[in-house]
């Protein structure tokens, strides 16, 4: 389903940093994939290169089929493909949670108002927070709005959703209630790429656990070899740090 | 209320409180006081009781008679009269009111005799017309700069160089030069161009008050281009994130996302700017518009009532601003409870 081939990415600003050094991993369909790694791996930026918010320097990523660093290829139908949620949720905080949801629908997909409201309500529904749908974000808890980012990233019916962190900003108690619909999602069978350090959801769901660390994959497995049994160094250092 | 602002120094004796009031009324009271005074001292006689008919006046309309001749009927015509004057230059009917004349029937005229003379209905003033055609210029204006300083902030925050470049070059260059001289050019320059071509294409003349609001709308737009700018540039790239990554184009992230959230947040400098506008409209009396300064000099050359027409004329100009800038807090006030 993507198809990552040999990327690189260095920042130069403020100051260079090697981010992706020759970076190749697939994610099957219906794949869970969980980043690992320190702070300033380039997992984030890994993640980010997916949909093109990064571009890298070289190499190729095929999203089902397409370069989506091609310049001949319209990333818009591409990332409408591609649902995304960020750790600082991101939500537009002149609409709203209604209107977070709706708007690309009407705007991307053309959708017609009947059905884009009952889509809306549904995902609402979904992520349990239908009751909000008239509140504004900044009315809401941090994992409400997080639940809210899901329902809008959703409601694009995208093939592949992709989670930068999505936990990392909550306060405790909240993070629960995110990672029950993101383990709800996984369940149904969603391609998910997840950059998290929820151990749990890691080894409830996930089908992978890819670790990074200077730019690289220095590991890759399934979860209970991953966090049982690492073989490399690096990883085992990090483990024990976070655990 | 007053809990958020700072608690260093504030005067917690409630006696103390009254006491700077009172200092204040006091001051007020001193400046007017002196400014009475010193017309005072120099024999200005203030004749207010003058100032309405600027503002409200009845015309006083007389009908002289257009040739020899003689009062033929004088007939009621509900409550006005009718009078009938046949002369050698033709027989015509005055519609006037009763007591407005001193004829009977039979009387004979003359030319230039008068008719009837009586006080017409109330017409506004020069100064109201004047109040009007700022009101007007202001308004018209600052539509246009709007519609401007979107379109140039769009351009400037853009990667396109003929967007982004013309977008700088306009600030630079309208921002660089007197607004006084943009008038001109614009009038003298710009219109009398404009002008000849139309008539050479059987187009009527554009009047001045047109090329007065280009040029107030395109000095006020690049001022607005970097007030939208800084707006644009004020929202968090994370919006612009969230909205790509949904599949929206730039423009729709534009319009639906960036533009929306920052108006809000550039409502302030934005009113500072139209308030700076109204007031700038007081130079377009340089190209014979008669705006309301120009209707209080020549409101002046006739009445010679130099002190109070300028104190007045400064009293509505703060009173439009005032009203404008009162509008904007409360749109700012509407908008900040989202």
């Amino acid at each position: 389903m993507i198809e990552v081939n040999h990327i690189y990415k260095t920042f130069y600003v403020p100051h260079e940093v090697k981010a992706l050094v020759d970076v190749s991993n697939k994610i099957e369909a219906g794949e869970v994939v969980v980043v690992i790694g320190p702070s300033g791996s380039g997992k984030s930026t890994f993640l980010r290169c997916l949909n093109r918010l990064e571009t890298a320097e070289h190499g190729q990523i095929l999203v089902d089929g397409v370069d989506i660093f091609d310049p001949k290829t319209d990333i818009n139908t591409v990332r409408a493909e591609m649902g995304m949620v960020f750790q600082s949720f991101n939500l537009y905080p002149h609409l709203t949670v209604h209107g977070n949801v709706t708007l690309a629908q009407k705007l991307v997909r053309k959708r017609h108002k009947k059905e884009r409201e009952e889509k809306t309500m549904m995902l609402l529904e979904k992520v349990g927070i239908a009751a909000k749908a008239k509140a504004w974000p900044s009315n809401l808890s941090g994992g409400q709005q997080q639940r809210v980012a899901i329902a809008r990233a959703l409601a694009m019916d995208p093939k592949i959703m992709l989670f930068d962190e999505p936990t990392s900003a909550l306060d405790p108690e909240m993070i629960g209630e995110v990672l029950d619909v993101m383990k709800a999602l996984a369940k149904e069978g969603m391609t998910m790429v997840c950059v998290t350090h929820e151990m749990g959801f890691a080894r409830e769901v996930a089908d992978r656990v890819i670790f990074m660390d200077e730019g690289m994959i220095v590991e890759e497995g399934t979860p209970e070899k991953f966090y049982q049994n690492p073989s490399h160094d690096r990883t085992k250092l990090f483990l024990k740090q976070i655990l | 209320m007053e809990q958020n602002v700072s608690n260093i120094k504030r005067l917690s004796n409630p006696i103390a409180y009254v006491f700077s009031v009172c200092g204040y009324v006091a001051l007020l009271f001193l400046v007017i006081g002196s400014v009475y005074y010193a017309t005072v001292a120099v024999d200005y006689q203030w004749r207010w009781f003058k100032v309405p008919k600027y503002f409200m006046y009845q015309q006083a309309i007389t009908l002289y008679a257009e040739g020899y001749g003689e009062i033929d009927t004088i007939a009621a015509n509900k409550d006005k009269v009718d009078i009938l004057v046949t002369t050698d230059a033709g027989d015509r009917t005055y519609t006037v009111p009763r007591d407005s004349f001193d004829w009977v029937e039979g009387d004979m005229v003359s030319p230039g005799d008068v008719i009837a003379s009586y006080e017409g209905g109330w017409k506004p003033g020069i100064l109201a017309r004047g109040l009007w055609v700022t009101l007007k210029i202001s308004f018209l204006s600052t539509i246009f700069g709007i519609f401007l300083g979107i379109v140039g902030g769009v351009a400037r925050v853009s990667d396109t160089p003929v967007l982004k470049w013309s977008a700088i070059t306009y600030v630079e260059v309208i921002r660089g030069s007197p607004l006084l001289v943009q008038i001109m050019i614009f009038y003298f320059v710009l219109g009398t161009t404009m002008n000849n071509i139309l008539m050479m294409n059987g187009i009527p003349k554009l009047h001045p008050e047109w090329y007065g609001i280009m040029a107030l709308s395109v000095f006020t737009g690049a001022y607005v281009v970097e007030i939208v700018r800084a707006g644009i540039e004020s929202i968090h790239p994370g919006q612009v994130e969230a909205a790509r990554s949904s599949g929206m184009t730039y423009f729709q992230c534009m319009f639906y996302i960036i533009l929306p959230q920052a108006l809000r947040t550039i409502l302030p400098p934005l009113a500072g700017q139209f308030i700076n506008l109204i007031k700038d409209s007081s130079l377009l009396g340089m190209i014979s518009i008669r705006e309301l300064t120009k209707a209080t000099r020549e409101g002046i050359t006739t009445s010679l009532q130099t002190f109070e027409l300028w104190i007045l004329c400064a009293i509505l100009y703060l009173l439009m601003t005032f009203t404008l800038s009162m509008c904007v807090q409360y749109l700012e006030r509407r908008t900040a409870t989202k």
